[in-house]
């Protein structure tokens, strides 16, 4: 219960950062309604419509794990629906989901860890309408942290699935 | 008599190392390096002889490689040269036992190189029971100059496998891999050794692809390891050292991991992953025909054959977390064998058949332990923030594993013996893990 509450916390606050980092005026998200309409696309100084920096400041590109576990949390749905809607916008678009693991475990159930994760994110963009044909699915196990520390906080955010673009030119 | 007292020293020495296999038959949690501290046999190794001044470099490294493959053995104490009495001239006569014994040697080496003409040497050995006054044994080879350093482990070996009764391990090589850089992004390769940490050798680069959980042939110089890509899902491949060729093995739509030889040496098993769930299959290496062993929901990895061909260990957390289990050959008879608390995984059947060792969570800490593939005797060997990987030295007794002894620390190599006792770092150049030993080279 502690823990997922932290978790939400976390997760919360990478995006916000996500955003700041990325965006010189930062959009208001609704958390759990998706977009219908696209305030940045036309806005000059935002990112370019299509592209990753996009999809990150609009729906989010990464979603959180617990620990140990693969089953998406409420708050990893809602990203997931506003990533679904995203892509239905840009049909065109094809995705690599990768899933990650910290480092709590050993290589070899990590990378099975990580395939669940990101087929897990799949499944749910395909129940959104999302055609499964564009995404594909990566494990990097333990192997890729995006917080190398060796914490708490650190692990809650290597347990992730992370979206990438595979063919736009602004992709990953 | 002299004889006997030999024999029964070793005896005990033997009888300690294998004592954690006959006892210790309920599961604890508890480090099973309380024990007592066995004495490891004082052996005499004084610098092989020879007459030809070219030798001399050859002669005073080939002793130390003999020393020290000895004493990282923990089996034996090699005693301190500047004690010697007697100062041996030739190893052709009865050394001066009574000498020996002064300095409590039980076991005197006395060997010999002599260069052939053709640019090879000849090392002759001689082991020699101090207080039996008597030869124990003794070998002679002939080998290529600049293959000393082997030389050296064969001695070592025909020392262990004279006074214990059992194959040695010391002339084997180690792949493991060299990670560098920072955590966030890290470049892992390929490496080979051999077992002391000497002639370390990059096999891959580490740039199109890092390699992890690299596993030796038991049967040939090749290597299976998982290759793991940016851009799509890692796969089983196949490295010839000879020849320096990697091959992926198959051609699958998922990922494939976790790959180790059968004991036959003709086929792989692995994990392969189908939209998300893992499973064990087995692979011919001739046909290249592929058969999965299990088809469970859950998550199934980490597979290991029994050295008799007839049983597979495998990590599964069909019961809700990850756990060993092992089966039938055919995937029959799947059984769970581990009921403690936390995860176990990373099962390895040892080469000896009775063991199976394994990485074992528990509240924050790993561990290395072993097990009987009947879930009994459970005894754990090691402790740390992070250990890992355990592999098998060819003979069963020392098991090498990868550590970081604290959150975000240097990965480094370890061994340690069967018994818990003996542990030891293995020098690598830098950070290292996923250890594999080799078979006894032939």
């Amino acid at each position: 219960m502690q823990a997922k509450k932290i978790l939400l916390n976390v997760g919360l606050a990478v995006c916000l950062t996500a955003m700041a980092a990325c965006a010189s005026k930062p959009p208001i998200v609704e958390a759990d309604k998706p977009i219908a309409t696209r305030p940045m696309a036309s806005t000059p100084s935002g990112p370019i419509p299509g592209s990753l920096e996009d999809l990150k400041s609009n729906a989010g590109h990464r979603v959180y794990f617990d620990l140990d576990q693969y089953t998406l949390t409420t708050q990893a749905q809602s990203v997931l629906r506003r990533q679904a809607a995203w892509l239905k916008e840009y049909p065109e678009t094809r995705i690599r989901l990768a899933g990650n693991c910290d480092e709590r475990g050993t290589r070899e159930y990590n990378l099975a860890l990580g395939a669940r994760r990101a087929n897990a994110a799949k499944a749910f963009l395909a129940a959104q309408g999302v055609d499964p044909a564009r995404i594909t699915t990566i494990s990097y196990g333990k192997e890729r942290p995006i917080d190398p520390r060796s914490n708490d906080t650190a692990w809650s955010k290597n347990r992730n699935a992370t979206t990438l673009l595979v063919t736009t030119s602004a992709g990953s | 008599m002299g004889k006997k007292i030999i024999s029964a020293k070793i005896l005990a020495i033997l009888l300690f190392a294998m004592s954690g296999v006959v006892s210790n038959s309920s599961a604890r949690v508890e480090i099973d390096i309380t024990q007592g501290i066995a004495e490891p046999l004082p052996i005499a190794v004084p610098t092989y002889l020879s007459s030809s001044p070219e030798a001399e470099a050859l002669r005073q490294n080939l002793t130390r490689v003999v020393m020290s493959d000895l004493e990282r053995s923990g089996l034996f104490a090699p005693i301190d040269q500047r004690a010697y009495v007697q100062n041996l001239e030739t190893i052709n006569e009865r050394p001066r036992f009574a000498d020996w014994r002064l300095i409590n040697a039980q076991v005197l080496i006395a060997g010999e190189i002599i260069p052939l003409n053709d640019g090879r040497i000849q090392v002759n050995t001689r082991l020699w029971d101090v207080y039996g006054s008597q030869q124990l044994s003794s070998i002679a080879f002939k080998t290529p100059a600049d293959n000393w350093r082997r030389a050296a482990h064969k001695i070592s070996d025909f020392v262990y496998q004279s006074l214990t009764g059992e194959d040695g391990y010391f002339d084997t090589r180690v792949v493991y891999i060299a990670e560098s850089g920072p955590k966030a992004n890290r470049t892992k390769r390929l490496m080979i050794m051999d077992q002391d940490g000497a002639n370390p050798v990059p096999l891959t680069d580490g740039l199109d692809y890092d390699v992890l959980t690299p596993r030796f042939s038991p049967t040939q110089q090749q290597i299976t390891y998982l290759a793991l890509f940016d851009d799509r899902p890692a796969q089983v491949y196949l490295f010839n050292i000879a020849t320096g060729e990697q091959e992926e093995i198959g051609n699958f739509r998922g990922m494939t991991f976790a790959p180790r030889f059968t004991p036959d040496g003709q086929r792989v098993l692995m994990s392969v992953e189908r939209g998300g769930n893992s499973d064990i299959a087995i692979m011919d290496l001739r046909t290249r025909q592929q058969r999965l062993l299990t088809t469970n929901p859950a998550i199934d990895t980490s597979p290991s054959m029994s050295p008799n061909g007839r049983f597979v260990t495998f990590s599964s957390d069909r019961g809700g977390s990850e756990q060993i289990y092992t089966m039938n050959a055919d995937g029959t008879k799947q059984k769970r064998i581990t009921f403690g608390n936390g995860r176990y995984g990373t099962p390895v059947w040892s080469p000896r058949g009775d063991l199976i060792a394994f990485t074992r969570q528990y509240k924050g800490k790993f561990y290395i332990g072993v097990i009987r593939s009947d879930g009994t005797g459970e005894r754990l060997l090691t402790e740390a923030y992070l250990d890992e990987g355990p592999t098998w030295s060819p003979n069963g007794r020392v098991i090498m594993f990868f550590r970081e002894d604290r959150p975000g620390g240097p990965v480094s190599l370890w061994s340690v013996d069967l018994t818990g006792q003996n542990l030891r770092r293995v020098p690598t150049p830098g950070e290292a893990s996923d250890p594999a030993w080799s078979p006894l080279l032939p």
